[in-house]
């Protein structure tokens, strides 16, 4: 029911709008590079990979960190700012407390709300030291000059005192605060990936004002038209994952036994190839232990899985005809199969969520690594299939490998990314 | 049987529909000019036309082809008559080896066909899926070039 809702938050919004705008910080030219120390800059461009700053802040074929890339929402589109420290376009006058209020309670420098496309509500987390490296770092990029471009969002939500609204509903302020039954290792990784990392920014579902179900953290959520999984006990992968297969996913973004990164996944595992080992190591830890050991039934349907996957043989049928021309050369091989051995099917994700998007994406799109980057491939079909073909070939694989229903949103999810391709 | 439009012509396959679009454009039809380069939709010397729009051919399945047009190296032009791709791409003596291209003619007629005067970023764009282990690729962007500037 988002209308009713909303005209109450709407009344809200108007009565405390007055009380929700903050002071600005005064400008104040950002300090040279020669007065920061190299190991503080070092360490906060490690921190950076993490926090993924880059993928989000940059535009396709654009200067890093300049901002401009395009982030479609239910609400229109957001446009990243450019976070270079060029006085007049960028945050070049951005004293470290304005960076620092930026982080931790969403405000921009002359006190506007931010909207929570920046992930603010994550990076209240961050400790002193580590806002402290991450100024370091920016302070010292090469400054571009590239005037941000206003969002795109439809009304209402084109009010910036509604996001005050918002805030005051969803928002709650607060450094990260450790478990002490769990060991440091634990710790650190909670501290990641619910700090800087945001991973549940894209993995958990969110209600129809873009705020988070608390009750239904890593449950599965949205990005950028992909479905990101669940990450906790309700994870769809039919392969259970380990902390030791989760810390080489996100190191590399391949693993023997589950899909490769793709989509908005790609960028993050590049940027995690250069974190801290250590500290990668911990945010599989702590999430391999948020998804807990596997139950029996669990167990067994991965065993069962992974059986299937070594003995094959396929039902015929017009997707299946498709999948063994176009597929099968590699996937039917394995990943032991070395240079083009692709993951068995029966051991993917992407057929076993609730929507068949990721799986058309990728049968559409391919997956390549950014343009003279090395990485995984797959090449993608948009050209090679017609509509039909790509719908015989959704039913065959969700049915053969993801042993499920029927998807029920294949021509929806078709006919968008048909679109956008456009 | 599996019917075929290739290069205008209409041919009657008798092919396993699984069948890869190359193996029966080289195996059946003796039309040459699309390569086996990985076999795995990575490397693009297999790359024909299929609808105007550049596939790889390895990892087509002919039965996915009916009643849509394919157009290989041959639909370009002849020996003695080479297209316009053909000929830029003879003119900036774009070959070393040659192994790739005929894919990459074929990945830039696709472009030219769509855009006819592209920017160099969109030619890097579309030929990036097409390796050259010769290492020729500057010929190769400047024969793209020429095409596109050709009547």
């Amino acid at each position: 029911m988002p209308m009713p809702r909303f005209a109450v938050i709407a009344s809200v919004a108007v009565a405390v709008c007055a009380a929700c705008t903050a002071q600005p910080v005064a400008p104040d030219a950002v300090p040279a590079r020669a007065s920061f120390d190299p190991a503080l800059i070092a360490k906060g461009a490690q921190l950076a990979t993490i926090g993924n700053c880059q993928a989000c802040h940059t535009a396709e074929d654009g200067r890093s960190f300049a901002g401009g890339r395009a982030l479609e929402s239910p609400y229109g589109t957001f446009y990243t700012s450019n976070i270079t420290p060029d006085p007049d376009t960028g945050i070049g006058r951005w004293s470290e407390q304005a960076f620092a209020r930026a982080l931790r309670e969403g405000l921009d420098r002359e006190g506007n709300h931010l909207y929570p496309a920046f992930p603010y509500e994550y990076y209240t987390r961050l400790t002193d030291e580590d806002i402290h490296a991450l100024y370091a770092y920016i302070a010292t990029r090469e400054p571009v000059r590239a005037q941000n471009r206003p969002h795109e969002l439809r009304a209402p939500f084109n009010s910036r005192a509604l996001v005050g609204a918002w805030k005051a509903l969803y928002f709650e302020r607060g450094a990260f605060r450790p478990d002490p039954a769990r060991d440091a290792q634990w710790n650190r990784g909670a501290y990641l990936v619910n700090g800087l990392g945001h991973c549940s920014a894209c993995h958990s579902p969110r209600n129809s004002l873009g705020a988070e179900k608390k009750d239904q953290l890593f449950s599965g959520g949205v990005a950028e038209g992909w479905h990101g999984p669940a990450l906790n006990a309700r994870s769809p992968a039919p392969m259970p994952w380990t902390a030791d297969e989760l810390f080489k996913y996100l190191r590399t973004g391949l693993d023997d036994v589950h899909s490769i990164a793709a989509g908005p996944m790609e960028p993050v595992v590049r940027n995690l190839a250069r974190a801290p080992e250590e500290d990668v190591r911990a945010m599989a830890a702590y999430l391999a232990a948020l998804a807990g050991p596997p139950s029996a039934e669990r167990r067994k349907r991965a065993d069962a899985a992974l059986a299937q996957a070594k003995t094959a043989s396929r039902a015929n049928g017009r997707g299946a005809e498709v999948y063994a021309g176009a597929c099968a050369a590699c996937h039917d091989r394995g990943r032991e199969a070395g240079s083009g051995g692709a993951l068995p099917l029966e051991l993917g994700t992407a057929m076993t969520i609730p929507t068949s998007s990721n799986l058309l994406r990728i049968v559409l799109e391919g997956i390549a690594p950014p343009e003279g980057e090395r990485g995984r491939a797959m090449p993608g079909f948009a050209d090679a299939l017609t509509d039909a073909q790509v719908r015989d070939l959704a039913a065959y694989i969700r049915g053969e490998f993801g042993r499920a229903a029927a998807w029920t949103d294949v021509d929806e999810e078709l006919k968008k990314i048909r679109e956008e391709r456009k | 049987m599996i019917s075929l439009n290739v290069n205008g012509k209409t041919e009657e396959v008798d092919a396993d529909p699984a069948t890869p679009l190359l193996y029966v454009l080289r195996d059946h039809l003796q039309l040459n000019g699309a390569k086996f380069g990985c076999g795995l939709g990575q490397c693009g010397a297999c790359t024909v036309l299929v609808d105007g729009r550049a596939v790889f051919s390895c990892v087509t399945p002919v039965s996915t082809l009916a009643g849509r047009r394919v157009t290989t190296l041959e639909g370009l032009g002849t020996p003695g008559k080479p297209g316009r791709v053909q000929r830029a791409f003879i003119a900036e003596q774009a070959a070393q080896c040659g192994y790739c291209i005929p894919g990459m003619i074929m990945q830039a007629q696709a472009l030219l066909e769509r855009t006819p005067h592209p920017t160099s970023t969109e030619i890097r764009k579309q030929m990036s899926g097409n390796l050259c282990r010769c290492g020729t690729h500057m010929r190769i962007l400047r024969a793209v070039e020429r095409a596109a500037r050709e009547p």
